[in-house]
């Protein structure tokens, strides 16, 4: 393949690559602004108890934030509000000067998914799916939701994929790695079976609280620099749970993506798990092909935070050992550690390259075309 | 390269910023401690406006358990990803031979000395009385 085109070259103006970006954060003004949203049943329940998580906190984080809302300092509306929770400061700010085509909105407060009341839960999720689709989607065609999910209840979530489905507008399911059992056990199906079912993407987004430490059993960590980093291995315990569960052989058209995760350690996760899937068939038997084909087929992943390597050509075998048909650009706008798709892969790629990785599969993976 | 009247010095008062355009480029313009110093308005790893960063100070430590703070206000931490520069230099902390927000010499001047030339005021009226804040670009 040539590769010859600077990336920081502007392109003439009829070749002007419109960007996906796979990861935009809406957020609510105030929790109140659900409320008309929510199923009057659960109104008192709002107004009395409110939040109340399966992780022990439900205002703060339990590790330490780098920065207020987590967002860069110049993403707070002058409306007021948090970062991302003015659509017109998103359009002046990201959407147009990046000229997006599309974008995946991710939304992680109120975390409705991990809602302790399930009943609760369940509204709540309803209520946000709503709020994105009247408050977000009906005003800017160049959005697409998430449907929220609760997800240690697989039934309503299965029936709430369903509705949002027949409402149209979301681009995928949002789910986090971190649960109550690892991803890939039985009691997760229902979703995965709905997501399939209704031919739309599961975006796994990092994060999740469960209450346990981030560290995968080694303890509550120090620093929000550790914090950070367990976004990768996070998400590798739980593409292994669902790797060799079997949930990729027992829904073939599942589609899935990881979302912040990085990219340096998929490679590596490919080359593990085939080694141990080889060795330990007896303990496996319900796992048909190597791991690594399924991360390589049924897996895509997203860009930010963009991995930066001494040499820049480093990305360039990174791309090529993960597929450059699955890398995703996203941007994690308003957050303090978002990218900038003019300067945030600085490598030098073809024309083609960069269309794949900065719109054409993002469009395919989540069916935008 | 000229040297052009940005402010004037009672604008931009101890431990603030200030973004000005000087030539179609924007340039953040500190004073630290009455010292003032410029740097572009764009960070060298991916571009942000450096002129709405947290201004900072140096924490270091010789050891775990020993730890110091010194030149309160006198490094700029990028309103993204955080990386540190240091004001009277534009030198990045962590990569300073490899990350550089490029400086213009700055200085206060007073309108006296401004008038006998030459500089360029295309939008700060000077008088004899009052003093400015000049950056060469």
């Amino acid at each position: 393949m040539t590769v010859d085109v600077d990336p920081r070259v502007a392109l003439p103006a009829d070749a002007k690559l419109r960007l996906v970006d796979c990861d935009i954060h809406p957020i609510v003004r105030s929790t109140a602004d659900l409320r008309p949203y929510l199923d009057p049943c659960w109104h008192d329940y709002f107004d009395q108890f409110g939040n109340f998580l399966v992780s022990p906190y439900t205002e703060a984080h339990p590790y330490p934030k780098p920065t207020p809302a987590l967002s860069r300092l110049d993403t707070w509306p002058p409306s007021g509000g948090p970062p991302g929770s003015d659509l017109d400061f998103m359009r002046a700010q990201h959407l147009d000067p990046h000229d997006i085509e599309l974008g995946v909105l991710q939304v992680l407060w109120p975390t409705a998914a991990r809602q302790r009341n399930i009943g609760y839960a369940a509204a709540l999720c309803r209520a946000v799916n709503d709020w994105q689709a009247e408050e977000w989607l009906a005003r800017e065609p160049r959005l697409r939701g998430s449907i929220m999910v609760s997800q240690e209840d697989a039934g309503s979530a299965a029936a709430e994929i369903a509705r949002c489905a027949r409402r149209g507008g979301y681009a995928q399911v949002m789910v986090m790695p971190r649960n109550l059992e690892p991803m890939g056990r039985r009691r997760y199906w229902p979703i995965f079976q709905a997501a399939q079912e209704h031919d739309i993407t599961l975006g796994c987004h990092v994060g999740g609280l469960n209450g346990y430490a981030v560290t995968g059993g080694a303890g509550h960590c120090s620093f929000y620099a550790e914090e950070k980093d367990s976004n990768g291995f996070a998400m590798e315990a739980m593409l292994t749970s669902m790797i060799f569960e079997g949930v990729f052989e027992a829904f073939p058209r599942l589609r899935m993506v990881a979302i912040e995760a990085g990219l340096g350690w998929v490679p590596a996760l490919g080359w593990r798990l085939d080694d141990l899937w080889q060795r330990f068939r007896a303990e496996l038997p319900a796992v048909k092909r190597p791991p690594s084909e399924t991360l390589r087929e049924r897996l895509w992943y997203t860009t930010q935070p963009a991995d930066e390597p001494e040499d820049p050509q480093h990305l360039r075998d990174l791309f090529d050992w993960i597929g450059w048909d699955r890398v995703c650009f996203a941007s994690d706008y308003p957050h303090w550690d978002s990218d900038d798709p003019r300067h945030a892969l600085p490598v030098q790629m073809s024309q083609a390259e960069r269309r794949a990785i900065f719109r054409d599969n993002a469009m395919a993976v989540y069916r935008l075309g | 390269m000229a040297r052009h009247v940005v402010l004037r010095a009672a604008e931009l008062p101890e431990g603030e910023s200030r973004i000005v355009t000087v030539r179609g480029r924007e340039i953040a313009v500190f004073n630290l401690g009455g010292e003032f110093f410029a740097l572009v308005n764009r960070c060298p790893h991916e571009g942000a406006p450096l002129g709405l960063g947290l201004r900072i100070g140096l924490s270091e430590s010789e050891r775990p358990g020993c730890y110091t703070h010194s030149r309160p206000g006198e490094l700029l931490r990028c309103p993204w990803h955080g990386w540190e520069f240091d004001i009277r230099t534009g030198q990045s902390w962590c990569e300073p031979s490899r990350l550089k927000a490029k400086a213009y010499a700055a200085a206060r001047e007073s309108g006296e000395a401004l008038v006998k030339g030459p500089y360029v005021a295309e939008s700060v009226p000077v008088a004899v009385e009052e003093e400015y804040v000049v950056v060469e670009v």
